[in-house]
């Protein structure tokens, strides 16, 4: 009987092979996508267990830590509440919700763990710990963005122009990070409205379009244009501000007086094809180059008016549809992103060279040793330094003598532009109030966009223009002092 | 060096791994070193000595390797539910000491274990009646739709195929001892040799018997084991290949047959095809819920190829009691060993158990007596199913069914039964290696 009895063996080898093969497959060959599976509670798990590092302010303020929960689990913590909500974003393991900065450097405040350290942890139990992100932004300046904001929906940027760091970034409606499911009273308060609000830019955008009109060499500063009202631009009647008519006057007048009828002309005179160049090299028609997660990030571009049988939808760039004289005024379906106007005014400021924006500074692991510090880097040369000199005091004239006055306070000198731009239906008095500059002027450091989402017949002059002022002050006086 | 001195030796991996793995679980909890709980260790392996010193003194020439393995084993499996459940670890020693009374019992009582031949029918009874006890009104307990368990409140609860099992290899061995002969002359169609059905009658009642299982207890696992046992010893006893595939062909269309048509059992076939199904896994679908057998697969992925670590798995949902994958102690225990010793340290169980049914089936080859071979056979081949039926379900080779993993799994019955399985065993071993 003893064939038998070695055979019966065999098969029994045979099973317990197949076991080992299975566990094989489970825990090397498919273990990934086992990892992967939505329905695989450990993963939230594990990931719950991860110490993750902190997120500072530039001046060491805590923008988010983790607190410890049961069993070794880690929940995240935000002790400045709504100051930074959209930027900082939160990160919620269990309901799967990250957003901002939680979400955009996740590879550094994760951490990971290799070598040496990644064997003691396994022997020791120890939780995997995540670096410290240090970021840009300066507290202070933000808390008086949202004081001056008052309450009201809108948002406020401002970069360091020479380097791209962004100090400042408010956007209103707001929420607390601590509980982001909670209602915050208006809707899309979630959403960063400084990088993906799709506002109507209005006469701040004239900056561009001068920007085109001087280094293409079509027109200079002093060039005279007639500045009549009406004037009718793709078949319609275009006014400026009151119906003014200002005669004929040179480019800079008519950038101080916003004139609308003169920018019109210069965009038309300046077309489709070089007006688009220059929007794309300030960033327009792409999602911008920040270190915020993509979904968070809108495109500055035209839009087509929407129709009884269709949606608007974004014009093709330079397409021969688009209303380019009204465009050149920040009209025309042109909607951007309060962040792309503060790249205007940066790049402006830093003698048309415009810098990628950023948020992460640098990033400490947990031995205290700095892994990576984000070193300022050329977006695109947008314009010659001749060029930006030259409309850097054209908008000092806006500030000194023309529509942004209210923006000459304290002892700061501001260059900037105003805008007004009409929303809502024909015939509304409702105007979305902007203004866009950099300061100091002799010497520009910080560039700012300042806008408040709806208002009744406000001017960006009158309403924005003090918010930018004494933003830029802050930011000036931190560097000094 | 003497067999009995060997197996003391081999006492010398269980003592070192029981140290080591309670060592790995006090180092992660840290606050948990107290002296009852380090006396664990220390009690456990007294027991282990304990046992060896019974087969000293009674089996002399039996297989030395067995039991070192056995008490591997259990010393792995303590640690374990150690590690799962403290409680669970001190009920669990507490069982063992009952297991080896009876261990004892056993080889002191069936010395001459051939006295068992004789009450074959009564045997076969008494494992049948056992096997239907969970069906009984009132102590019965249906646990997943299988019924599993004899389970009186307060009083005990006991799975009585542990013990069945037992019973039916016995009565197996002994009746083919005495028809194999027969069985073989019968008329040959078609090359296939049909016995005489007067002999065969017995074993087409046993192969009436698993389906029954099937169909009365919802009991897959239990159903295979025992009709693997069935045709291992069959074909031992008859040498017929012919035997075994007509076996399996008449248990797989029975097997299909009510697959297809009892819903606990066709629940149990949805939920091994395609256990990472959202539906199935949120138990949306008609009875079916597959949340066990995947989070049995997301543990095992957990565990990669070196595992996390004694003491290192997720076992429970942070901030609550209640376990990530139910029934970690008992049904999924292999699947927490791969979470925190890794496809290495859940091959190197496997091999362990490899080793302990190769001396079985050695037995086999060495005893003198039909009756013997065919009962180590029978014993060993049952053993090395009941670990293939619940390792395979949990690594998703065949449908999962609730039946534990020899002397690592926590639970009274299987500890006992699989004692005194190894009693028999041992007893087999002693007289056929004892000198002429």
């Amino acid at each position: 009987m003893n064939a038998p009895i070695i055979r019966v063996f065999a098969v029994i080898v045979v099973l317990f092979a197949l076991l080992i093969a299975w566990t094989s497959r489970w825990t090397v060959f498919d273990a990934q996508s086992l990892r992967d599976n939505p329905l695989n509670a450990r993963t939230v798990i594990d990931e719950e267990k991860i110490d993750r590092g902190e997120i500072l302010a530039d001046d060491g303020t805590v923008l988010a830590k983790s607190v410890p929960g049961p069993d070794h689990t880690f929940t995240r913590e935000y002790p400045t509440g709504s100051l930074f909500s959209q930027t900082v974003g939160y990160s919620f393991v269990k309901t799967g919700q990250a957003a901002g900065l939680e979400l955009s450097d996740g590879q550094y405040l994760r951490g990971v763990n290799t070598g040496i350290s990644a064997i003691i942890g396994q022997l020791g139990g120890a939780a995997q710990v995540g670096d410290d992100v240090y970021t840009t932004l300066d507290p202070k300046a933000q808390r008086q963005a949202l004081q001056l904001l008052d309450g009201r929906d809108g948002s406020v940027v401002a970069l360091n122009l020479r380097t791209g760091a962004v100090k400042v970034m408010v956007s209103l409606p707001s929420y607390n990070d601590n509980d982001p499911t909670a209602p915050c009273g208006a809707p899309g308060c979630q959403e960063n409205d400084a990088t993906q609000a799709q506002d109507v830019p209005g006469s701040t955008f004239k900056v561009v379009t001068t920007t085109a009109a001087l280094d293409s060499g079509k027109f200079t500063q002093d060039s005279v244009v007639d500045g009549k009202s009406p004037l009718i631009v793709s078949g319609v009647a275009l006014e400026n501000d009151g119906n003014q008519d200002w005669g004929p006057q040179t480019v800079t007048t008519a950038l101080t007086y916003s004139i609308n009828t003169i920018y019109a002309q210069l965009a038309q005179d300046v077309g489709r094809a070089t007006m688009t160049e220059y929007m794309k090299r300030f960033g327009f028609y792409s999602r911008p180059p920040i270190d915020l997660p993509p979904k968070e990030l809108g495109v500055s571009e035209p839009w087509t008016p929407a129709t009884a049988t269709g949606r608007s939808r974004p014009y093709a760039p330079g397409s021969p549809n688009e209303d380019i004289g009204r465009i050149g005024i920040g009209q025309g379906g042109l909607l951007v992103t309060p962040l792309q106007m503060a790249m205007v005014a940066a790049a402006v400021g830093d003698n048309g060279t415009l810098m990628v924006p950023h948020l992460t500074d640098h990033v400490v692991n947990p031995d205290g040793q700095t892994i990576l510090t984000v070193k300022p880097l050329v977006d695109d040369q947008v314009m010659k330094p001749s060029t930006a000199q030259a409309i850097g005091l054209m908008m000092r004239k806006v500030v000194e003598e023309g529509t942004g006055q209210a923006a000459n306070l304290g002892n700061i000198s501001v260059a900037g532009k105003t805008g007004t731009a009409s929303i809502g239906a024909t015939g509304s008095n409702q105007t979305e109030p902007w203004f866009i500059g950099f300061a100091p002027a002799a010497n520009p450091q910080y560039a700012i966009a300042v806008t408040i989402d709806r208002t009744d017949n406000g001017y960006g002059g009158v309403v924005a223009a003090p918010i930018a002022a004494a933003v830029l002050q802050t930011l000036r006086s931190e560097q000094h002092g | 060096m003497t067999a009995r001195n060997r197996e003391l030796v081999g006492l010398i991996p269980a003592s070192l791994l029981v140290t080591a793995g309670f060592a790995g679980v006090f180092i992660q909890r840290s606050n948990a070193l107290s002296n009852i709980s380090l006396t664990y260790g220390a009690i456990f392996l007294g027991l282990c000595l304990a046992g060896h010193m019974v087969i000293r003194a009674t089996l002399p020439y039996a297989d030395p390797y067995m039991f070192p393995l056995v008490a591997l084993l259990s010393c792995f499996g303590i640690v374990m539910i150690y590690r799962i459940d403290s409680t669970y670890a001190r009920q669990q020693a507490q069982w063992f000491v009952l297991g080896l009374i009876l261990f004892a019992a056993t080889i002191v009582g069936f010395r001459d274990y051939r006295k068992l031949e004789r009450y074959r029918y009564t045997i076969a009874l008494v494992s049948l009646g056992l096997l239907m006890l969970p069906r009984l009104p009132g102590i019965g307990d249906q646990v997943n739709g299988a019924y599993l368990a004899v389970h009186i409140p307060g009083v005990f609860e006991f799975q009585p195929t542990e013990f069945a099992k037992i019973g039916f290899v016995i009565f197996l061995a002994s009746y083919l001892r005495d028809t194999r002969q027969v069985l073989v002359q019968g008329r040959r169609v078609l090359g296939v040799t049909i016995p005489p059905l007067k002999h065969f009658g017995p074993v087409l009642v046993i192969w009436g018997l698993a389906m029954l299982i099937l169909f009365a207890l919802h009991d897959v696992g239990s159903s295979l084991m025992f009709y693997g046992a069935l045709l291992a010893i069959l074909y031992v006893a008859t040498s017929r290949v012919s035997f075994v595939v007509v076996g399996v062909v008449a248990f797989g269309l029975g097997a299909w047959y009510i697959g297809a048509h009892v819903p606990h059992i066709y629940a149990r076939v949805q939920e091994w095809l395609d256990p990472l199904s959202a539906k199935l896994y949120r138990g949306e679908a008609d009875g079916a819920s597959s949340y066990q057998l995947a989070n049995s697969l997301f543990a095992q992925a957990a565990g990669g190829m070196f595992g996390q670590g004694f003491g290192q798995a997720t076992l429970t949902i942070p901030g609550t009691t209640s376990y990530l994958l139910p029934a970690p102690s008992t049904d999924m225990i292999y699947a927490v060993i791969t979470d925190e010793l890794g496809l290495f340290g859940a091959s190197a169980v496997l091999i362990a158990y490899l080793m302990l049914i190769a001396r079985g089936f050695k037995t086999a080859v060495l005893a003198r007596d039909s009756f013997s071979t065919l009962l180590a056979v029978g014993l060993s081949a049952v053993l090395g199913l009941q670990v293939f039926v619940i390792v395979g379900g949990v690594t998703r080779v065949i449908p999962l069914t609730g039946v534990t993993l020899p002397f690592i799994s926590y639970g009274g019955s299987s500890i006992i039964a699989n004692l005194v399985l190894l009693a028999l065993l041992l007893l087999v071993s002693d007289r056929a290696r004892r000198p002429a």
